[in-house]
């Protein structure tokens, strides 16, 4: 059982990936693109998280994790949370833009 | 602080990165809302799983009580702004790459942009 966090993001991951091949959103090909992305979203998000950790706002059932836990107490499933979702939302605004190319998107040359 | 505010403000700070920060306006875009409703639907999913199996559980006293697929209200709001400041981060550095012609271009004709 713990796995299930993490099976429920490489679902999600898995479930994304038919989008950069079928729709040719091209987000994991500009992976430099994506890892500025991913970078400030990671440190202030996981910084929130590790915040309302440390608060007590919430918690985690150590049943449901690997075990690997980062300093503030971060479980790892929660890094990658913030890793994961963000790709996922990017490749979705890649794939709209797929389907949808007269969509101004703010970036466009 | 309770999650509460600190969602509020969250989806505050992301409006403010992406309307005066960043300037990618993000907010006024079809494209943006059109894949946020489609991300949002799957973040029910993977919220409500995720609280749904206790996987996380919430401290009471800090959210209002009002739980939509399992997860708290709150939820919502933090994914929004997860959402937002990414989508407004990417696009933004998709604007410098193309003022130095660079990574984040557009799908190029043969092969991905790098």
């Amino acid at each position: 059982m713990r796995v299930v966090y993490l099976a429920i993001l490489a679902a999600c991951l898995v479930g994304t990936l038919p989008l950069e091949f079928l729709l040719g959103t091209h987000v994991y090909a500009r992976w430099r693109r994506l890892a500025l992305t991913l970078l400030p979203v990671v440190v202030i998000f996981g910084g929130w998280d590790v915040a309302a950790i440390h608060q007590g706002a919430w918690s985690y059932d150590a049943r449901y994790l690997v075990g690997w836990t980062l300093p503030g107490r971060l479980p790892v499933e929660e890094l990658l949370f913030f890793l994961v979702i963000p790709t996922c939302a990017v490749l979705t605004l890649e794939a709209v833009r797929a389907r949808k190319p007269h969509w101004i998107i703010g970036d466009e040359p | 602080m309770s999650y509460t505010l600190a969602a509020v403000l969250g989806v505050l700070g992301a409006c403010l990165v992406d309307v005066v920060l960043l300037r990618t306006m993000l907010l006024r875009r079809k494209a943006f809302w059109t894949s946020y409703a489609i991300v949002a639907f799957f973040q029910l999913i993977v919220n409500g799983l995720l609280t749904g199996l206790k996987v996380v559980q919430y401290d009471p006293h800090r959210i209002l009580g009002a739980r939509i697929v399992y997860a708290p209200v709150e939820d919502l709001l933090f994914g929004f702004a997860l959402v937002l400041v990414t989508l407004s981060l990417w696009v933004w550095w998709g604007r410098i790459a193309f003022r130095g012609n660079a990574e984040g271009a557009a799908p190029a004709r043969s092969r991905a942009a790098r």
